[in-house]
């Protein structure tokens, strides 16, 4: 149970470091908001996928507070966390698609993880792959992919549970242009029509140009900057919705 | 959203790892190990049915000896004695043994002077008990013919037998613990197994835990395996297993030999060596669920 709206994620200084090595991360406090938009800029090196990793769960801090769904994180039990993690929907920047199973049975592993009846996982798994243009592959391996058509594959599996937080670490670095911003259409629809607050990681400024109301985090060094008062509760700014442009209403009504 | 039925749920989790098919050792492995206990198992209950069989012929009769130079006396003190034990309650049947019986029974040894008056024979009385005796109602059997007729000695089968039941159990003991090891190096082996399946899938584990994939589901899916692997491994286990048994069977029904005649496996015993390959198959499936859940719980 989400006990404030705000709660969604609440990092409360948070420091993270490998091993001995110095922090990699240090003193993170911010808040993301219910059904905001977050674009995740910094250099390389500056921590942006060890945040992520945080974000999604693959990491505890090594010192700090994490609230997520209005949770402590940092003291929640192993077994509860698959319930945290469906709510989440990953993008990895290396897509970790399941080699041995095909486009298809990537795209339904969340669904099929959580239960969901077989011919529900069918008709939503289809649909998926018809927006991303990866029908005809629907039965190819991830070897026999090219880039572009894994990170395809890899953001219908992060969406296709409809998540409450999509996370996603250069979701369109192996894209072109056009399905860039086809995909970005879906995170903004996923955004606008489900509420799933979305944090994109990217060092693609034509990207973050495409969506001008979004809020921007940057990281450096470890440390977050607040270029658009995006870390301030309420925002510095709220974005308009772009329901014109919602791909998953479109794909409800075909 | 749970309308999939648990045997549905059970073929996609399958299908999270590829399925290695009958390639890998464990098949073989416990093949083997089955083998070993089956013929350890039959080996320790036919020692069992042996030991079972010679107590229940032997401990229930004891042989009277009275030592006498003179026949007519030794007669005399031999039919006394007969009339003493059969006064007694545990006391179902006595036999004095007729002296060309014995005369029979010695002459191999001693050929024609067995007949001979020189050569004293002691006096035997068939005893048979209406049960198998404990050392102490043989003493007090002892004191009560020791009263009527002084100088007997009673012979119980089952004390002279000591050693041979004392050394059948020891190979009994020897069995079980034969079994227990072999028990043991199935589950080592399977440890072994799973550990290696589950560090060659650790990267797929990884993401199905990211995807919300709990522990429970991701150790079924190695549990499935090792289950399906196992139990053809046990079934060619048994099969052979048995058929050695049988074969070591023949050869000692050959001899012939009484003894050796109570060896056989009963009904019972045969569904004893037909449980051997499910509880190889359940061991085999605990030690991959245990071995997987330690694992899991390495990783966040």
């Amino acid at each position: 149970m989400t006990d404030r709206a705000s709660d969604i994620v609440k990092f409360d200084n948070v420091g993270l470091r490998y091993g001995t090595e110095q922090e990699v991360l240090s003193d993170l406090s911010f808040t993301l908001f219910p059904g905001s938009f977050y674009f995740l800029t910094g250099a390389s090196g500056a921590g942006k996928t060890s945040l992520l990793k945080l974000l999604y769960l693959a990491q505890r801090p090594s010192r700090g507070g994490i609230r997520m769904f209005g949770r402590d994180m940092i003291t929640l039990p192993r077994s509860d966390l698959p319930d945290f993690r469906r709510r989440l929907g990953v993008v990895f920047q290396d897509f970790r698609l399941v080699d041995h199973l095909s486009a298809f049975d990537n795209v339904a592993l969340p669904l099929r993880l959580a239960g969901t009846e077989e011919a529900r996982v069918a008709k939503s798994v289809n649909d998926m792959l018809n927006w991303v243009d990866l029908s005809h592959r629907a039965d190819a391996k991830p070897a026999t992919l090219s880039g572009g058509e894994q990170q395809r594959v890899a953001i219908a599996r992060a969406v296709i549970a409809r998540p409450q937080l999509l996370i996603a670490d250069e979701p369109t670095g192996n894209v072109d242009p056009d399905m860039a911003l086809k995909l970005l259409r879906l995170f903004e629809a996923l955004n606008a029509r489900v509420g799933t607050t979305v944090v994109v990681a990217t060092h693609d400024v034509n990207l973050i140009q495409k969506l001008p109301e979004s809020l921007i985090m940057r990281l450096n060094k470890g440390r977050l900057s607040d270029p658009t008062g995006a870390l301030r509760y309420p925002p510095a700014r709220s974005r308009a919705t772009a329901r014109s442009r919602d791909p998953l209403a479109s794909e409800r009504r075909s | 959203m749970t309308g999939l039925t648990s045997s549905a749920r059970f073929k996609q989790s399958g299908r999270l790892f590829p399925q290695p098919g009958m390639g890998g050792p464990i098949p073989w492995v416990i093949a083997i190990l089955i083998t070993l206990v089956v013929i350890a198992a039959a080996g320790g209950l036919a020692l069992k049915n042996l030991a079972n069989s010679a107590r229940s012929a032997l401990s229930a009769s004891v042989t009277v000896q009275i030592i006498e130079a003179d026949p007519s006396a030794r007669a005399e003190r031999a039919q006394a004695a007969a009339a003493a034990l059969t006064s007694q309650p545990l006391v179902t049947s006595v036999r004095v043994v007729p002296e060309s019986e014995l005369v029979a029974l010695l002459e191999p040894w001693l050929g024609a002077s067995a007949a001979s008056e020189d050569v004293p024979i002691p006096a035997l009385i068939d005893v048979e008990l209406n049960a198998a005796a404990s050392p102490e109602e043989i003493a007090n059997l002892q004191a009560a013919l020791d009263r009527a007729v002084p100088d007997t000695k009673i012979d119980a089968q089952s004390s002279w037998l000591g050693p041979v039941y004392r050394a059948i159990e020891a190979l009994q003991w020897l069995a079980m613990a034969l079994i227990a090891l072999v028990a043991f190096a199935t589950a080592g082996a399977v440890w072994l197994a799973a550990r290696s399946a589950f560090a060659n899938h650790r990267e797929t584990v990884e993401i199905i835990h990211l995807l919300g994939g709990t522990d429970d589901q991701i150790t079924r899916v190695f549990q499935r395996t090792v289950a399906v692997e196992a139990s053809f491994g046990a079934l060619l286990g048994v099969i052979l297993g048995v058929i050695i048994v049988w074969l070591l069977g023949q050869r000692f029904a050959a001899l012939d030999s009484g003894m050796i005649g109570g060896a056989g496996l009963g009904w019972g015993d045969w569904m004893v060596i037909a449980a051997i390959p499910l509880i190889g198959v359940v061991v085999a499936i605990l030690t991959a669920r245990v071995t997987i859940s330690l694992a899991l719980r390495a990783m966040l």
